[in-house]
C-alpha cells in the first residue's frame, strides 16, 4: 500500500492537511434544556451553516420538512437530528443523537438530548461523555424546571463548563434587558453547581443569529458567537500529572510464556521499570513491557489502551487496578454517592443490585437514602425510596471491597452504574462523593470462639433454610415439622417465622414494597447471626421478591443458604385460607396482599422445590431432612 | 497509533476498550464481518485489542450469494492470511426459492440478510455481535448505543434503549437476548479512510477507480458484474471509470465516476464530496425510514 502513496502525483498538501487534522483538538458537548427550546434546531443550524450537510441529505430534509416540518415553508433543521420515525412524527426528541462536525480550529461530537422529563435518562447518557453543556432557554419562557434539572444532572455527571444559549431572541425583539434578566437568574440558580465557566449567548437557532457569526441584530452583545466560543473554550483537565491508574479489563494469555494485563490507562503515565501496586490485593511488582501490536512502547499515558507485562507472577484479574507503588488507590466497600435513578421500578434501600465501577462488577446495596434533592429548588428532602428521574445522596455498601476514587478526582474510577439483578437493566448512575474512612478495616470483630467451633460442639454444620411461598402455602407447617425432626435427632435448630418476627423485631414495618424489603433484610441478618452461633435456622417468610431473597443469600457463605420453595397454587391457598386472610384481601380489606394485589416472584432455581399438592407435609418435611443429610449438614 | 493526542489514536484506544469489554462481559461473541472498509478497520482493531493473543471469537459473514466476486476473494484471502475462524452463512431456503434482488426488492434484503443473520446468530448461540456501523452514516444509527440491546427476537426498540454512561457498558442479558456492539460508533467516514491510509490496511479493490462496465439506472451507476445482471430494454453497458464508496450486494450498490485510484486520492475525493456515503446503497431508498425499520427487525 505504501507504493500507492508514492504513485500519487502531489501528496504533500493532502498529507499536510491530514497531519493538521490529526492535531486538531476534540470538544464533546451536549445540548440540553426544556422541550421546544430549540436544541435540535440549533444543531441542525450548526451543521447547515458549517456546510456539513450533503446534497442528498439536504434533498431528504426538504422532503421531510414538507411532511413533518413545524416551521411553515422553511426547511425544519431539527429534522436533521431527530432521526427516529416516532421523533419526526411527534416533532420531539426521544433519544440522544450524536453528530460530528469539524472546523479548521476544532472537531466536535455533539449529543443532541431530549427535553422531556420522561427521557431524562437519555439526556444523562448524552451528558456523561460531554465536556461542556449548551443549556438552551427559550427567551420568552426563561428558566424552567427542566432547565434546572438538566443543569443539575450535567453538574453531577462531571460537566464543569456551561453555555447558556438564550434562544429565540428574535421573538423578544432582541431585547438586551430580557437577555440580562435570564442570564442573571440562571447564574443565581446554578451558583452551587460547581461550574468553572458559564457563558451566556443570545441567539436564534432558526435564523442563525450569533450561531456562527456575531449578529448585527444584537449590537449590544459583545461576546463571541456560539461557534467561536466552542472553538476556543479550554476544558482540558490535566490527567497526565495524576497518579497511574489502569483498571485491568482482560488477562491476556496466548500461551504459557506470556501473561499480560490489558486495559486503558485512565490517569498518569507508565514506563517499563516502574514499580506498580495491584489494588485490591496490595501486591507489588515491576512493569516489564508495554505491549502493542505496533511494537513495545517506551511509555504510555492516560487514554492509551495497552497490555502490560510484569516481572513477577502475581495474581491479577479483571477488576483489579494497577497503580504507582507510591500512590496507591483507596480500596473500600462502603462509600457515599450521588445517584440519578433511571427506572420506573423504585429504588429500595437494602435491595441487592449489581454495581459496575471501572471494570469491576460486584453486588451491593444502597444502605440508606440520606436525602433526595429537589431538582427545581435543589433543596434536600427526606425519602424512603426513589422514583424515576429522582436525584439523591445515598450510602452504598458492597459485598467485597473495590478500588475506587472520588468522582471529582476521577470520572473513570468514581462513576458507577447500578444494574437490576432480574431485568439486567441499567437502573441508576452514581458518582462517588466520599469513601467511608476505614471501611475496608471494619472486619467482623475477631471472636475467640468461631462459627466452626460452635457448630462442631453441636455436631452439625450451621445453615439457613429459607422457606418461601404464598401465604397459606404451608411454610410454617413444614418448617415446624422439620424443627421437630431435627430436635428428635439431637440437632440445634430455631425458626424465624414471618408473623412472629413482625410482632417484635419488625413491629415498625408495614406492607409497602419498601417495608417488605427491610422486613426480609432484618430476617436475613437475624438468621445470619444464628448461623454464626452454629444453629440450623429455618426462616419462614413469604419473601415475594426474588432480588430480596438473592440479597439474603449473599449474606451467607457458599452452601449455608438453602432456598426451599413451598409451591402451592394460589387457588389451593385461597381454599385453605387458614387465617381468613384471602377472604379479607379479596374483599379489599387488606392491601398489598401477595398473590392478590401484590406480586409473588417464584424462585428460578431453589435448592428444594416442594409441591404441597403432591405429598403431605410429613413426607415433605422428610425430604428436607434428606436434603440436609445429602449436603452433609447433619449426619 | 497509541498517541492519544492524535485524533485517530484517541478513536483507536476507545474502540480497543469497547472490544475488550465485550470479551470480558459476554459469553459468546462474534464479529459480523461484511468485508467492506469499516470491517477492515474493525478487524484490525480486534487484532490489536488482543495482541499477542488471537481474537477469542470467530468471524461471521452473511453471504447473500450476490456479493461482488472481489469481495469473496478478499474475504477468503484475509482469513487465510491472518489464520482466523470464519463462519459463512447463507439462507439456503431463500436461495432455493430463488429470492433475488431483481424481483424481490426489500423482501430480498429482509430474507437474505436480516433473516439470515438472525438465524446464524441463533444457530450458533452468539450473545454479542460486533458490527462496523458508525453514527455518522445514517440518522437512525446516530441514535444507537455502543452496546445495543436486542430482545430474544433480536429486535431493536429505539424508543427504549438502555442508558449508557461514560465507558461503563452493561453487557448483562438473559438467555436468548443479545447485544450488538459498535466499536466504530464515533468514527467518521473520513477517519476510516485516513486510518486505512496510515495503517496501510488492505481493502477490496472495488474501492479504487477502474474501467468497469456500467448501466445507468434511476440516476445510479450499476456495474454489470456477472451474467445474472438483468438488463432493461435499451440498456447497453458502457465502460466508465468508477469506484465504490460503500459495498453491498452488487445489483443494489451504485458506483460513482471517479479517478481516485490510490488511498490519498480517495481521501482527497472524500474531502470534496457533496453526497453522503450511503447515497449509493439502493436498499436505503426503498421506503421512508428504511434503515430504522430494518434495524428494528434485526438488520445491522
Amino acid at each position: 500500500m505504501s507504493s500507492l502513496l508514492a504513485e500519487t502525483a502531489d501528496p504533500a498538501p493532502l498529507q499536510q492537511f491530514l497531519a493538521k487534522q490529526e492535531r486538531i483538538g476534540l470538544l464533546r458537548f451536549l445540548t440540553c434544556g426544556s422541550v421546544d427550546d430549540g436544541k435540535s434546531t440549533l444543531i441542525g443550524r450548526l451543521l447547515f451553516d458549517t456546510k456539513l450537510i450533503f446534497d442528498d441529505q439536504l434533498a431528504t430534509l426538504k422532503r421531510d420538512s414538507v411532511k413533518h416540518g413545524t416551521v411553515g415553508e422553511d426547511i425544519d433543521l431539527a429534522l436533521l437530528v431527530d432521526g427516529l420515525e416516532a421523533e419526526r412524527e411527534q416533532g420531539i426528541t426521544i433519544d440522544v443523537a450524536y453528530r460530528f462536525f469539524t472546523t479548521d480550529k476544532r472537531r466536535f461530537i455533539v449529543a443532541d438530548t431530549p427535553g422531556h422529563e420522561q427521557y431524562t435518562r437519555n439526556m444523562a447518557t448524552g451528558a456523561s461523555n460531554a465536556d461542556l453543556a449548551v443549556v438552551l432557554v427559550d427567551a420568552r419562557h426563561g428558566i424552567l424546571t427542566q432547565t434546572r434539572r438538566h443543569s443539575f444532572i450535567a453538574s453531577l455527571l462531571g460537566i464543569r463548563h456551561v453555555v447558556l444559549a438564550v434562544n429565540k431572541i428574535d421573538l423578544v425583539d432582541f431585547s438586551e434587558s430580557r437577555f440580562a434578566q435570564i442570564r442573571d437568574e440562571y447564574a443565581r440558580a446554578t451558583r452551587d453547581l460547581g461550574f468553572l465557566s458559564l457563558t451566556a449567548i443570545p441567539l436564534s437557532a432558526r435564523f442563525g443569529d450569533n450561531v456562527i457569526e456575531r449578529s448585527a441584530r444584537t449590537p449590544w452583545y459583545t461576546g463571541p458567537s456560539l461557534l467561536q466560543y466552542l472553538e476556543t473554550v479550554n476544558v482540558d483537565p490535566a490527567v497526565d500529572v495524576q497518579p497511574l491508574r489502569m483498571p485491568v479489563q482482560w488477562v491476556n494469555r496466548p500461551n504459557l510464556d506470556f501473561r499480560g494485563y490489558s486495559g486503558t490507562i485512565v490517569s498518569g503515565t507508565v514506563r517499563p521499570g516502574n514499580r506498580v501496586t495491584v489494588a485490591a490485593s496490595g501486591r507489588t511488582s515491576t512493569v516489564s513491557r508495554i505491549v502493542t501490536m505496533d511494537g513495545d512502547l517506551e511509555s504510555a499515558s492516560a487514554g492509551a489502551a495497552v497490555t502490560l507485562t510484569l516481572a513477577d507472577q502475581i495474581d491479577i484479574s479483571r477488576g483489579d487496578v494497577l497503580t504507582n507503588a507510591k500512590d496507591p488507590i483507596s480500596v473500600a466497600d462502603k462509600f457515599d454517592a450521588h445517584i440519578v435513578w433511571l427506572a420506573d421500578q423504585p429504588l429500595f434501600p437494602g435491595r441487592s443490585y449489581v454495581i459496575k465501577l471501572g471494570t469491576r462488577s460486584v453486588s451491593g446495596t444502597i444502605t440508606h437514602i440520606r436525602h433526595r434533592i429537589d431538582v427545581n429548588s435543589y433543596a434536600h428532602v427526606p425519602a424512603a425510596t426513589l422514583g424515576v428521574n429522582d436525584v439523591a445522596a445515598i450510602s452504598v455498601s458492597l459485598i467485597a471491597p473495590v478500588a475506587l476514587e472520588r468522582f471529582a478526582d476521577s470520572r473513570n474510577l468514581g462513576g458507577f452504574i447500578v444494574i437490576d439483578r432480574l431485568s439486567n437493566a441499567t437502573v441508576g448512575v452514581g458518582m462517588v462523593e466520599a469513601i467511608t474512612p476505614g471501611s475496608t478495616n471494619i472486619v467482623w470483630h475477631d471472636m475467640a470462639v468461631d462459627k466452626e467451633s460452635r457448630a462442631a460442639l453441636k455436631g452439625q454444620r450451621p445453615a439457613a433454610l429459607w422457606f418461601t411461598g404464598l401465604s397459606g402455602a404451608g411454610k410454617s407447617t413444614i418448617a415446624n415439622l422439620v424443627d421437630r425432626k431435627l430436635h428428635a435427632l439431637g440437632r440445634h435448630s430455631y425458626i424465624l417465622d414471618g408473623d412472629n418476627v413482625r410482632h417484635g423485631l419488625n413491629r415498625d414495618l408495614g406492607f409497602s414494597e419498601a417495608d417488605r424489603v427491610e422486613n426480609i433484610r432484618r430476617a436475613a441478618e437475624a438468621a445470619r447471626l444464628m448461623v454464626d452461633a452454629g444453629l440450623i435456622v429455618m426462616v419462614s417468610f413469604i419473601s415475594p421478591y426474588r432480588s430480596d431473597r438473592d440479597a439474603a443469600r449473599e449474606r451467607f457463605e457458599a452452601g449455608e443458604f438453602i432456598e426451599v420453595y413451598i409451591d402451592t397454587p394460589i387457588d389451593e391457598c385461597r381454599r385453605r385460607d387458614p387465617k381468613g386472610l384471602y377472604a379479607r384481601a379479596d374483599a379489599g380489606q387488606i392491601r398489598n396482599f401477595t398473590g392478590v394485589d401484590a406480586p409473588y416472584e417464584a424462585p428460578a432455581a431453589p435448592e428444594l422445590h416442594l409441591h404441597t399438592t403432591q405429598a403431605d407435609a410429613e413426607v415433605l418435611a422428610d425430604r428436607v431432612i434428606e436434603e440436609l443429610r445429602r449436603r452433609a449438614l447433619i449426619t | 497509533m497509541s498517541d492519544r493526542h492524535s485524533h485517530l489514536g484517541r478513536l483507536e484506544s476507545e474502540s480497543l476498550h469497547i472490544i475488550r469489554e465485550v470479551v470480558a462481559e459476554c459469553r459468546s461473541p462474534v464479529f459480523l464481518y461484511s468485508i467492506g472498509k469499516d470491517s477492515s478497520v474493525l478487524l484490525h482493531l480486534i487484532l490489536k485489542a488482543f495482541y499477542p493473543s488471537k481474537p477469542p471469537f470467530p468471524l461471521l459473514h452473511i453471504d447473500t450469494g450476490w456479493k461482488f466476486r472481489e469481495m469473496i476473494e478478499f474475504r477468503d484471502a484475509t482469513v487465510k492470511r491472518l489464520g482466523l475462524d470464519l463462519i459463512v452463512h447463507t439462507n439456503e431456503e431463500g436461495r432455493r426459492q430463488g429470492i433475488n434482488p431483481f424481483d424481490h426488492g426489500g423482501f430480498y434484503t429482509h430474507v437474505m440478510k436480516t433473516e439470515a443473520l438472525k438465524a446464524a446468530l441463533k444457530q450458533h448461540g452468539f450473545d454479542a455481535a460486533f458490527g462496523g456501523a458508525r453514527r455518522d452514516e445514517e440518522k437512525s444509527r446516530a441514535k444507537e448505543r455502543i452496546f445495543s440491546f436486542r430482545t430474544a427476537n433480536q429486535e431493536w426498540d429505539p424508543k427504549n434503549q438502555r442508558p449508557e454512561f461514560w465507558n461503563l457498558y452493561n453487557g448483562r442479558i438473559h438467555k436468548g437476548e443479545s447485544i450488538r456492539v459498535f466499536p466504530l460508533s464515533n468514527w467518521t467516514e473520513l477517519d476510516i479512510w485516513h486510518y486505512i491510509m496510515l495503517q496501510n490496511l488492505p481493502i477490496v479493490p472495488l474501492y479504487f477507480a477502474a474501467e468497469r462496465p456500467v448501466v445507468v439506472r434511476d440516476e445510479s451507476l450499476i456495474v454489470v458484474h456477472d451474467e445474472r445482471m438483468r438488463l432493461h430494454d435499451g440498456e447497453v453497458p458502457t465502460m466508465r471509470r468508477v469506484r465504490f464508496r460503500s459495498l453491498g450486494c452488487y445489483p443494489l450498490t451504485a458506483a460513482h465516476e471517479s479517478s481516485a485510484a490510490t488511498l490519498p486520492e480517495i481521501v482527497a475525493e472524500m474531502l470534496t464530496a457533496r453526497t453522503s456515503e450511503r447515497g449509493g446503497r439502493l436498499i436505503d431508498r426503498d421506503e421512508k425510514d428504511s434503515m430504522e425499520k430494518k434495524k428494528r427487525e434485526g438488520y445491522f
